[in-house]
């Protein structure tokens, strides 16, 4: 249908690049030009650089330190260690679960690579050469490594500055190197269900430490207007607004006084949500100093001493009954958090939200028991491009519900099937207290099944496993199938903040004269193309197109309070504050038009980019010419300009799903698995940008694919880790990178503004149990239920090896 | 990853840089494309007082075709070695072997001389050399002397090259028309050292083995020559009991230690497969 101006509704719409709009990414003109501005881009006048003495041991009683080297070092400003930090009760900092961690070791080093000193300097390269000369002496003490010997009765005291203390912040602690038991589900109920029931199968799955590994490493500087007593830190930070939060309270300084600025941030995964002794130790050198300081990690430093990911040893009992109908789960953990509980969790979930575990299977009874424990390792424990856990939750009942399938001796497809959550059972409350808000799972299963031609390719691999038989090929076909449901966009404040910090989030909106616009959200892009897909959303809602809407994020001297991007939280709640202030705004241009077209609101409607005379849509006004009517009529009763903000507290979280089917090759020989096919079809509700979406499949497919196949921060007995440098950490060029066939159904969320569910997590949670699902099965008939990941070439000729195929 | 302190020389003439090396003695360490030894320089584990960069002399640049073997410059990098049609044409294993070597950008700048003058038993052209039976040429103060490259390799990092001397040339002598070759690698990723890899170089006359040898990459202290596993070969039609009996052998020298690439049994074990695995490559093209 035409419009007065001659347009139709579908070019009008079109203009806009607003919902659904395979629109080009604002931001990548500057990102594939090299034009990004990232922190280390960053100089000031005057502008000084830190260094960190780390700790060689992973145990040790530090005897003596001795700076004067160092000091006497032409260019060297200051040395800082604990003694110079407790003055200013700085020497230990509050974690974000409760906990705190030294920022220069107190004492003792509790891993390998712990800030011992701080250097400053004028340069970088004398930064580095007054840390060579900094004498350290250290008393060797045993480690604590294997977390399952962690509450050993003679285990070795880590923390000893928590001696005496029987509550921690989640409970009793009930030995010294315990954190927290966090349980869930009726306890009583599931074993009583495991006891009765038919088949029960159960395993034992290690998912091993891994790092989030960002391209950029993590980074600050830190600059003290001594004249003004105003601190301004430009740092990697995923959550801004938290960070200055929390260095105000840390610090003393008024909240007023601190301006914190995340740039351009190259990825961050989680890793760039805690607070680092890095920063704390800038902006102490700062202040002290009265210049900026620059603190950069390299390489082998953010793998070691930040925040790590995972490191969940899990237990899991699965009852059945023999036809495959799931009547209990439950589960017990054993999460290794390192020397320091610096998890990044919301305060009242210890354990994140692994109490999703019960996946996308209607299972009546579950219980579920996580023991936290202290290891002689860096301290971390984040959401790896995942909700709080939830790829660990997606991973245990995923590889659990194929246990079950072997022990049932049944297709693993079909367990799924029977169990499945049906589409007229949401909302739906899980065993563990989630309510699921939509899903269609069996419409998603069906579609991705059909696409893979499944049933062909079970055909295939009885082929493949006779002619292995035959002694007519050495390699072995397997298939993975994962169907996942995340949870994600937390949250709720009424059970969601981070160190009180309710867990809304933001938008606020200004509407220039002439019809632009400029959004500033509590979140941060670190590479999700916030700055593109928020302006599509705005588009969709205030009908001005999306290029003439600037995006603007991560200064909180400007932006209005929110509490950052992580766990695929941005869509879910920034995205639905964006909605929620747009409305706003199209509320007070329907008043607007009413005045400039002399009706009575109610006589207009909303068509695409204007509001119309009802019945007679030749009498309209468009957004442009509202917007500038707002700053140039004096109409009565409405205040002039046309701005908007959105604090947005989300009455659920999201969850998204997907079915995801990994096709492998397995050469038992040498252990080198090849991908053949990898089909990931995602349900994130409304779809913002596809071809966003596609990307963000792409990487975290790519992440998943790394994590099972090779990632592992590993730690010898005397707490040496390897896998600190990307010779041996793996990540994937292009070569090592299958080709990704992506799909999607759409499922909305019933509660969010725009129905949108966030997808940037899912590859990565829904990714991992499909490749380590396939490398299982390729061995499944042989008897095979479960190996451990990552199924690197010699882990997976280990498999092999057992099984008797080589020698 | 800040090195320390350095002071950079960039000579002109291969005189210049000896004169260097003699003037700086063990403070000096020549610098060829960098990519093993500035590593070590930003890890601090390598801290010379002097680095004499090549790059500048134009000497130990290029191919020369003598005929019966290749003189190749010291400085010569491994894409001019992927991108020389004669020499893909006579020896297509040096070709095989770059391409697997790290990746484009790397193998612009990465040298032949440093991947075999280093001494890393990680490293893949020092197994090549001890297929091809290649000659060092090595230029010091007292005056260009010749090193096998069978003989060259004492233990990681530690050759037969004495201080003061550049290693200038590579001479390779052409293999027979009609050989085949096989670089067969097994790595973790693009960029990795080999967990383990196998070069192999064998003629045949009248559908038996008349030449082979075979070598191993990051499975010593140095890359191996397989002396015995090519005996094993040589007068069989290349049957299975003849390659058993070469793998056996090569297995036999390999003294892979344990690291994030897998444990001893498995490294040993792919040894064997890339053995296995290089011979039937190598059968498959010679004529």
């Amino acid at each position: 249908m035409s419009a007065a101006d001659g347009t139709s509704v579908q070019e009008r719409t079109d203009k806009l690049e607003g919902l659904g709009c395979k629109r080009k990414r604002v931001e990548d003109a500057r990102f594939t030009q090299g034009k990004g501005k990232y922190v280390d881009d960053m100089k000031l006048p005057g502008m000084v650089f830190g260094d960190f003495v780390r700790s060689p041991y992973g145990h040790a009683r530090i005897k003596k330190i001795d700076k004067s080297k160092a000091l006497a070092l032409p260019g060297v400003k200051a040395v800082l260690t604990a003694d110079d930090l407790k003055p200013l009760n700085l020497h230990y900092m509050p974690t974000l679960a409760g906990d705190v961690q030294a920022v220069l070791a107190v004492d003792k080093v509790l891993f390998q690579g712990q800030e011992v000193a701080f250097v400053v300097a004028t340069d970088r390269y004398i930064a580095a050469d007054a840390v060579e000369l900094i004498e350290v002496e250290y008393e060797d003490l045993p480690c604590v490594i294997d977390p399952l010997k962690a509450m050993d009765k003679d285990a070795p005291v880590l923390r000893h500055d928590l001696e005496g203390k029987t509550e921690g912040a989640h409970g009793a602690r009930r030995h010294h190197n315990h954190i927290f038991t966090w349980e869930v589900g009726d306890a009583a109920a599931t074993d009583k269900a495991l006891g009765s029931a038919e088949v029960v199968a159960k395993e034992f799955l290690s998912y091993q430490r891994v790092h989030p590994c960002p391209l950029e490493t993590c980074g600050c500087v830190a600059s003290m207007d001594k004249i003004n007593s105003h601190l301004t830190v430009w740092g990697t930070f995923q959550a801004p607004h938290a960070v200055r939060t929390v260095a105000s309270l840390i610090s003393g300084i008024p909240e007023h006084k601190i301006r914190i600025v995340s740039p351009d941030i190259g990825g961050g995964f989680g890793n760039k949500v805690g607070v680092y002794p890095g920063y704390i130790c800038s902006i102490v050198a700062s202040i002290v100093l009265g210049v900026p300081v620059k603190w950069i990690e390299d390489r082998i430093e953010n793998l070691t001493a930040t925040a790590f990911a995972r490191d969940y040893h899990m237990t899991g009992e699965i009852a059945a009954t023999k036809d495959g109908r799931i009547t209990a789960l439950k589960c017990h953990v054993v999460a290794d958090h390192g020397a320091f509980d610096a998890c990044a969790d919301p305060t009242k979930f210890p354990a994140g939200f692994f109490n999703i575990c019960t996946g996308s299977y209607d299972i009546p009874t579950a219980f579920l028991s996580v023991d936290g424990v202290y290891t002689n390792k860096a301290p971390g424990g984040v959401a790896y491009r995942c909700s709080f856990r939830v790829t660990e939750a997606s991973y245990f009942i995923e590889r659990m519900i194929d246990v079950l399938a072997r022990k049932l001796n049944m297709d693993p497809a079909e367990v799924r099937r029977k169990n499945f959550i049906r589409k007229e059972q949401f909302p739906y409350k899980s065993a563990l207290g989630w309510e699921y808000d939509s899903g269609d799972y069996d419409t998603a299963f069906d579609k991705a099944l059909a696409a893979v031609d499944y049933k062909g390719l079970r055909a295939e691999q009885k082929k493949n496993r006779e002619d292995f038989a035959a002694g007519k090929t050495r390699s072995l076909m397997g298939i993975g199938i994962a169907f996942f449901t995340e949870i994600v966009g937390a949250g709720p404040v009424k059970n969601c903040d981070i160190l009180g910090l309710g867990m809304f989030d933001s938008c606020e909106i200004r509407i220039h004269p002439t019809g632009s616009a400029i959004a500033r959200l509590g979140t941060i892009s670190q590479g999700q193309g916030h700055a593109t897909t928020f302006a599509q959303i705005l588009a969709t809602e205030i009908g001005l197109p999306a290029s003439m809407i600037t995006v603007e994020e991560g200064d909180t001297d400007t932006a209005p309070y929110g509490l950052g991007t992580y766990g695929s939280r941005s869509t879910p709640v920034a995205g639905a504050a964006t909605a929620m202030a747009g409305r706003k705004i199209r509320a007070k241009a329907q008043m607007i038009a009413a005045y400039l077209l002399e009706v009575h609101d109610s006589d207009l409607e909303w068509d695409v980019d204007r509001f119309q005379v009802k019945g007679a849509p030749d009498r309209f006004k468009t957004m442009q010419e509202i917007a500038f009517a707002a700053y140039n009529k004096a109409i009565p009763g409405i205040e002039p300009g046309l701005e908007a903000v959105s604090y947005y507290d989300p009455p659920n979280m999201t969850y998204p799903f997907g079915a995801y089917i990994c096709v492998a090759d397995i050469d038992v020989d040498t252990g080198v698995t090849a991908i053949r096919r990898f089909y990931a079809l995602d349900d994130c509700g409304t779809r913002i940008n596809p071809m966003i979406i596609e990307g963000q499949v792409h990487g975290g497919l790519t992440e998943a694919l790394a994590i099972a196949m090779g990632q592992e921060i590993a730690y010898d007995e005397n707490g040496n880790v390897s896998g600190g440098s990307l010779l041996d950490f793996f990540l994937p060029t292009a070569v090592e990178t299958p080709a990704w066939e992506t799909d999607f159904t759409v499922t909305p969320s019933p509660h969010h503004p725009i129905g949108a569910k966030g997808v940037g997590e899912s590859p990565n949670v829904g990714g991992v149990s499909a490749f380590s699902n396939a490398v299982c099965d390729a061995f499944a008939h042989l008897g095979l239920t479960h190996t451990q990941m990552p199924h690197d070439h010699w882990r997976v000729w280990k498999t092999a090896q057992k099984l008797g195929l080589v020698e | 990853m800040i090195p320390a302190a350095f002071d950079y020389h960039r000579p002109a003439s291969l005189d210049d840089a000896v004169k260097l090396l003699a003037q700086y003695g063990d403070e000096a360490r020549v610098v060829a494309g960098g990519h093993s030894l500035i590593p070590m320089m930003k890890l601090r584990l390598a801290q010379p007082g002097h680095l004499v960069d090549l790059q500048d002399i134009a000497a130990l640049k290029g191919i020369k075709d003598t005929g019966a073997g290749f003189e190749i410059g010291a400085m010569t990098t491994q894409r001019e070695i992927i991108q020389s049609a004669a020499l893909t044409a006579a020896c297509p294993i040096l070709k095989e072997a770059a391409e697997q070597i790290a990746d484009p950008q790397i193998r612009y700048c990465g040298t032949l001389g440093g991947n075999v003058a280093n001494g890393d038993p990680g490293n893949d052209m020092p197994a090549i050399m001890l297929a091809l039976d290649a000659v060092y040429l090595a230029k010091g103060p007292a005056g260009t002397r010749e090193l096998k490259a069978r003989d060259f390799y004492e233990s990681a990092y530690a050759t037969k090259l004495k201080e003061g001397e550049i290693l200038t040339t590579i001479r390779i002598p052409k293999p027979p028309a009609g050989h085949g070759s096989a670089y067969v690698k097994q790595k973790r990723k693009i960029g990795d050292y080999a967990t383990a890899a196998a070069a192999v170089v064998l003629t045949m006359s009248g559908g038996k083995c008349a030449s082979a040898a075979v070598s191993l990459t990051n499975v010593g202290d140095t890359a191996l020559f397989a002396a015995a596993a090519g005996a094993a070969l040589v007068g069989s039609s290349l049957d299975q009991a003849a390659i058993d009996k070469a793998v056996q052998a090569a297995v036999g020298i390999a003294q892979p230690s344990k690291d994030t690439r897998g444990p001893v049994d498995f490294r040993k074990s792919v040894a064997g497969v890339m053995v296995r695995r290089a011979i039937e490559a190598a059968a498959k093209r010679a004529r």
